[in-house]
């Protein structure tokens, strides 16, 4: 068993990165993923690595330095938050066209305006259709493993997609958890050697990244694109069951509690599923038969398997700390897409709660849950979409 | 270009083949046509420096040849760039239809 330490979201995953030790880390420091980088810089420093650092002026050179790295043929990470991702934007999307297998922990903060540095998924929900896999993580220990994972999906020969890393800004990036290491030997066993695929730096067979693709190809290229995806699930379960043998600690696509004989259930990614399955427990208590499905892999989004979990319940509650102003919350829309697949059709509703790091206490959750009981009596629906935790 | 189902694409569009670019021939781009006047030419070499293609031909001595039409697309670089000899441009733009 590795050492237990107490320790925050950003200091762990700035620790998973040590002891895999990338070849290249280009970086711009950005709150609450500040933390992380500068942690990292400071293994750097003391020689505890031997990644080149290279420190860069804007977040879209970040991602440049880091794309550019990757196809000279290297291992590369980096990490970010908010409006630095927003202003990778562009270069998010030749990271994954190009079939780079980059690491990214994102921290999740709100996006401007009102300007805001708290948590919720307005960042990693923006980026969704980028191409690139994200994981989210309930906490600290949650980071920490998937950062691990995340070389072994990424560079899978099947996958070579980027990937992001995903943990609540604040709420896990700066808090102190207990959290259990995995052996630095271990750790270096488990994500093995890098593999480069077509590195520019291989002088002896030269070749051109990133040429224009016009209407003979590009509806072809991004066809390819969608299918390696279908592939990512079953890497991800592969790498998972082996992580698995070796720490004890299971991970799936998703994770479901008290969900096998639950009549409602709550969908809810990342640090909200904690709250959520404190209160839960309180209402099994009471006999109310109340479950939890937490997705962690959102792209590629495991709708067969979430239809089939949740096919047996009578209401959802879809919970998205991040909101598409005019349309629903980006996770409804996943899930509401696997109730499609349902021949049971269980009502769903959409609760926007926790915006610009807006506390998610037991008393919202005790909302829902009560309105779930209701809707699964009545089968009836009052307001689709709604705000939770607002003052008003 | 071959026209190629979307599972035979090489992955992340990477191109393998080196120097495949001599196979994209822009002559057909053009809509002026440059005109070398050899008498005015000081051999500077800016034209060859500036072309955004491989247009300006070499000779094995290192001098200025002719165009080379397969590629140039009739941008008009090497005209604006040409100094030519005593005021007198060495490189003119003549519409490709006269
Ligand atoms: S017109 Fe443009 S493409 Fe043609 S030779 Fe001059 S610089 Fe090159
Ligand atoms: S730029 Fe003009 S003068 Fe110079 S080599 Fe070319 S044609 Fe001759």
């Amino acid at each position: 068993m590795g050492k237990i330490v107490a320790v925050t979201g950003n200091e762990a995953c700035a620790l998973a990165l040590r002891q895999i030790n990338p070849d290249v880390c280009a970086a711009y420091p950005i709150t609450p993923a500040t933390d992380l980088m500068q942690r990292f810089s400071g293994y750097v420093n003391d020689g505890k690595v031997d990644t080149e650092l290279i420190l860069v002026e804007s977040e879209h050179s970040a991602m440049s330095a880091c794309i550019g790295a990757a196809a000279a043929g290297g291992r590369v990470a980096t990490a970010t938050s908010s409006q630095g991702l927003a202003l990778m934007w562009e270069m998010l999307y030749i990271a994954a066209g190009t079939r780079l297998p980059i690491v990214m922990p994102l921290v999740n903060r709100a996006l401007s305006a009102p300007l805001n540095i708290h948590g919720d998924h307005s960042d990693g929900m923006g980026a969704r259709d980028t191409g690139w896999i994200q994981l989210y993580s309930e906490n600290a220990q949650e980071a920490y493993d998937n950062t691990i994972m995340a070389f072994r999906i990424a560079e899978h020969l099947d996958v070579r997609l980027p990937i992001m890393v995903c943990m609540d800004g604040f709420i896990v990036s700066h808090s102190i958890e207990r959290v259990e290491y995995v052996d630095d030997a271990d750790v270096k066993n488990f994500v093995g050697k890098f593999e480069a695929v077509h590195p520019l730096l291989d002088l002896e067979n030269p070749k051109s990244y990133g040429p224009l693709i016009l209407t003979d190809l590009y509806h072809e290229y991004k066809r390819a694109q969608h299918e390696v995806m279908t592939k990512v699930p079953a890497v991800i379960e592969t790498v998972s069951a082996e992580f698995a043998k070796m720490t004890g600690r299971e991970y799936n696509l998703f994770e479901k509690y008290r969900l096998e004989d639950a009549e409602i259930a709550i969908v809810v990614m990342s640090s909200a599923a904690g709250t959520t399955k404190d209160i839960i427990d309180q209402y099994r208590e009471k006999g109310v038969k109340i479950g939890l499905l937490k997705p962690r892999m959102f792209r590629p989004f495991p709708f067969t398997e979430i239809a089939e979990a949740l096919k047996h319940v009578k209401a959802i509650a879809v919970l998205d700390r991040a909101d598409s102003f005019g349309g629903m919350g980006p996770l409804y829309s996943e899930i509401a897409a696997c109730v499609m697949q349902m021949d049971s059709k269980p009502a769903v509703t959409n609760k926007i709660f926790g915006l610009g790091g807006r506390d998610y206490l037991p008393d919202q959750a005790e909302y829902v849950i009560d309105e779930l009981i209701e809707i699964a009596k009545s089968g009836k629906v009052k307001t689709v979409k709604e705000y939770i935790g607002v003052r008003e | 270009m071959s026209k190629k189902f979307w599972e035979e694409l090489p992955q992340g569009s990477v191109v393998l083949e080196a120097g495949s670019s001599a196979k994209f021939k822009t002559g057909s781009w053009r809509s002026m046509r440059p005109r070398w006047i050899e008498e005015n030419c000081i051999q500077c070499m800016f034209c060859w420096m500036y072309c955004p293609d491989m247009s300006v031909k070499v000779t094995e001595e290192g001098k200025r040849a002719d165009f080379d039409f397969e590629y140039c697309k009739g941008c008009g670089i090497c005209a604006l760039e040409c100094p030519g000899k005593k005021g007198n441009k060495a490189i003119v733009m003549e519409g490709e239809g006269n």
